[in-house]
């Protein structure tokens, strides 16, 4: 199918979708929005418990970073033919990414340490709930990692134009995620 | 299907499409028979666009019948509390009480219940799902010139996340706790506290999983829609020869991706503070006489994030059936639509605007009353471009050389509503006068007819008009102008009086009158609602029977460009298959609106610029 749309379509300086998954970040994008409005009205009506956001939650965001780095470098590898750094890299992002979900989690047990629990106040609660959608949504990106794996491992290193597009949207993807992240943390970071 | 669309026709259209047409060579391959090799890939699970089209028509059809008779059920409670409604009873159940006399009375709990599932299905289903979900499916790839969606695979998963959606909320009707019954916007805590109400239980769960669902779909949908109008326009069809219903379905695209997820937040936070014990909405709460421990929580938030989708929703409904409104008064009055690019900046500003208006349904929740007076104007600047719009729409008819048929008729009603509606509209965008006007009928007569009357016109004329493209036959004429008779004077019958109870100050989601001194007096009025309302449905019957009956038995389509439209989709074999256009794709030489332009009654886009012609508008 994506052959027959490339043909198609060929006069688009965009692939279709790509402009679709640009669109449906941005609808992802306009549900996060609403969380970090919902916390500044909630803030400013009081009864607001503050604390201070684990470190945890900071060595994360390298770790994050750092998958984005990793997921492009693979990227240009694989356009470029070296496949033993497509494959390695593609498989650190993976371990990242998975890194990142787990250390999320321990970031949330710090918060239940200190005593900020799920349901003790709201500004508590918005941390979990939020990066709670914002860990799904990596979880997402780290089955289409996998299926990302899968293909480098499995099929000999060709670049046609189907596989350049696939890594290109998981890639956009990631990179979107990734800065999901840092758009979070920076409220979290000002809010609390 | 796909074998009629290769019968050697051949006719001036085609000419045009293989002399100035673009070769995708989309048909030297046969990916085509893939997805409609069966009764299933065909009939079912279709990616057609076109097939995909009549699912979510049909579906909001049978949405659109239930909710009706829910409508009808809680009016004759309305109009007749003292009747026996005994025999309703082998389809209601348990919910029509009978006492010792035998008097049958319908449960309190399940009027609020049908109220609620009225205004959500009427909402989301069928005036989301059904408006939107059939026209841009219908007529995005044929008025671009595209082959179909842009994906069409996540066009056919949009729908059957929304039939999944509609299952859940069917389910739900047969609780034996009931349906949610806290109104369509479930507020907190109605909403947030299962022991609230019986239909805050199981009732709310499956309510707020099948929005989810829906939310999905539209998502989908819309993701599919915007990308298709964006990436997929065929060769020489700029955005300022779009017709205007595909600007109105990209408008509305777009609203509803900006919108819908920020009601998913809502909803995720709804559904903490229900299962989890979070404290976002709720706050020192006692129920049945027990405090509850939750601390903190404000059901104002709930409101904002809701009313943030729920604004632009009511333009999510209302644009496409502006743009379906359009394109059907400029084909049937065989004139240019007047002001095209004006009509393309109101439904842009509309757009805009109703981004910044949602606390003009909060005047009365406690919202600062400074705050209010920006609400105030933005609502009120909303009149400027809906008035731009109504004026283009009289200044087409003017002059033109008009066909009475259902569609026009229906568009021309639409016209009406949306003058009506909107006027009253005006009323209620002021705080002030809101103190005593909101929460009364005054309110419910206002979006009736103006987002519910008026959205259901323009889908009945957008069915009138694009029937012959969607089944290859016409839908009876007398029958059609016989329906938008009897649903223009019904509706009116049905909503004009509720505006003068609204002013007396009548209440609405009250379940019965006849007990307030200061509302019995208006028990003739509720009568003659009541009936008015059971006319008009009756008359919703004859469409029904008619649309059905002309699936099969219509009078043939003979000649492809029945209307003698300008748009592409009429450039399409009688039975388009798959990919639309059998050959090339058309390419695009014009405006979608030169009707009557240097004495031809019309050119149709494919047809390229005569020497010395320039493309005026």
């Amino acid at each position: 199918m994506e052959a027959v749309v490339e043909r198609a379509y060929g006069r688009n300086k965009i692939h279709p979708q790509k402009f679709a998954l640009w669109v449906a970040c941005g609808g992802i994008l306009m549900m996060f929005a609403a969380f970090t409005s919902a916390i500044i009205v909630r803030q400013a009506a009081g009864n607001w418990l503050e604390f201070r956001l684990p470190d945890i939650f900071y060595y994360n965001t390298i770790v994050i970073l750092l998958s984005s780095i990793s997921l492009h470098s693979s990227y240009l590898a694989f356009r470029r033919g070296n496949t033993s750094l497509y494959r390695g890299m593609l498989a650190l992002t993976f371990v990242l990414g998975a890194a990142f979900i787990a250390l999320q989690y321990q970031g949330w047990q710090k918060l239940t340490a200190i005593g900020i629990e799920l349901t003790t106040n709201p500004s508590g609660s918005f941390i979990y709930v939020i990066s709670g959608v914002h860990a799904a949504h990596i979880l997402g990106g780290l089955g289409a990692l996998s299926l990302a794996l899968l293909h480098a491992y499995l099929l000999p290193h060709k670049v046609t134009p189907a596989r350049k597009l696939r890594f290109e949207l998981t890639l956009t993807y990631w990179h979107f995620v990734d800065f999901l992240w840092l758009y979070l943390l920076f409220f979290f970071t000002m809010l609390y | 299907m796909a074998n009629t669309a290769i019968k050697p026709v051949v006719t001036e259209e085609d000419l045009l499409i293989e002399e100035y047409g673009y070769d995708d060579h989309f048909h030297e391959h046969h990916h085509g028979d893939k997805y409609q090799s069966n009764f299933i890939t065909t009939y079912i699970f279709s990616q057609d666009h076109k097939i995909i089209a009549k699912q979510f028509l049909i579906t909001g059809m049978f949405w659109a019948l239930i909710g009706a008779l829910m409508s009808l059920v809680f009016r004759l409670q309305l109009g007749f509390p003292e009747e026996n409604l005994a025999w309703l009873r082998p389809v209601l159940g348990k919910w029509i009480t009978i006492n010792d006399a035998g008097m049958g009375t319908l449960a309190p709990e399940f009027y609020y219940a049908l109220v609620t599932m009225h205004g959500t299905i009427l909402v989301f289903f069928v005036l989301t799902a059904g408006l939107s979900g059939t026209f841009s499916n219908l007529l995005i790839p044929l008025q671009v010139g595209a082959r179909d969606m842009a994906s069409p695979f996540l066009n056919m998963l949009s729908y059957w996340f929304f039939f999944l959606a509609g299952v859940i909320m069917f389910l739900s009707l047969f609780l034996s706790t009931g349906p949610f019954a806290g109104g369509w916007t479930a507020y907190p805590p109605l909403s947030a506290l299962p022991q609230a109400s019986s239909g805050s239980g199981a009732g709310m769960t499956m309510w707020i999983l099948s929005l989810v669902f829906f939310v999905v779909s539209v998502l989908l949908g819309g993701i599919n829609y915007i990308t298709t109008v964006l990436n997929l326009r065929t060769k020489g069809m700029s955005m300022w020869r779009l017709p205007l219903t595909i600007w109105a379905f990209f408008v509305t695209a777009i609203l509803g991706l900006l919108s819908f997820p920020v009601l998913v937040s809502g909803f995720l936070l709804l559904m903490f503070d229900r299962s989890l014990g979070t404290s976002f909405y709720l706050s020192e709460i006692f129920i049945g006489g027990q405090a509850l421990d939750h601390v903190g929580g404000s059901p104002i938030l709930y409101q904002h994030l809701f009313w943030f989708l729920g604004h632009p929703e009511v333009y999510i409904i209302i644009l496409p059936a502006m743009g379906l409104v359009s394109e059907v008064l400029s084909v049937h009055s065989r004139k240019p639509i007047f002001g095209y690019r004006a009509m393309v900046y109101s439904i842009l500003a509309i757009g805009f605007l109703s981004f910044i208006v949602w606390a003009h349904h909060m005047f009365m929740s406690g919202v600062n009353p400074f705050i209010s007076n920006f609400f105030v104007v933005f609502t009120l600047i909303i009149a400027v471009p809906s008035a731009v719009k109504v004026f283009n729409w009289i200044a087409t008819l003017y002059g033109g050389n008009i066909r009475f048929n259902a569609a026009s008729l229906f568009a021309i009603g639409f016209v009406s509503m949306f003058i009506s509606g909107g006027l009253t509209g005006i009323f209620l965008g002021n705080s002030a006068i809101d103190i005593q006007l909101h929460d009364t009928y005054f309110v419910v007569a206002h979006f009736h007819i103006v987002m519910g009357v008026a959205a259901f016109f323009g889908m009945f004329a957008g069915i009138y008009n694009w029937f012959p493209k969607m089944y290859g036959r016409f839908m009876n004429e007398t029958l059609g102008k016989l329906h938008f008779w009897g649903t223009l004077i019904g509706a009116y019958a049905v909503f004009w009086p509720m505006h003068y109870l609204g002013m007396a100050g009548v209440p609405r989601r009250y379940y019965r009158f006849d007990s307030f001194e200061a509302f019995g007096q208006f028990s003739a009025m509720n009568q003659f609602i009541t009936i008015a309302a059971i006319v008009t449905f009756a008359f919703q019957m004859i469409f029904v029977v008619n649309f059905f009956y002309s699936i099969w038995k219509g009078k043939k389509m003979t000649v492809r460009n029945p209307w003698g439209a300008n748009t592409l989709e009429w450039t399409t074999p009688i039975h388009p298959g798959h990919g639309n256009w059998p050959g090339k794709l058309p390419a695009v030489q014009r405006w979608a609106y030169d009707y009557g332009k240097d004495g031809k009654e019309f050119i149709p886009q494919i047809k390229p610029m005569d020497e010395g012609e320039t493309e005026a508008h």
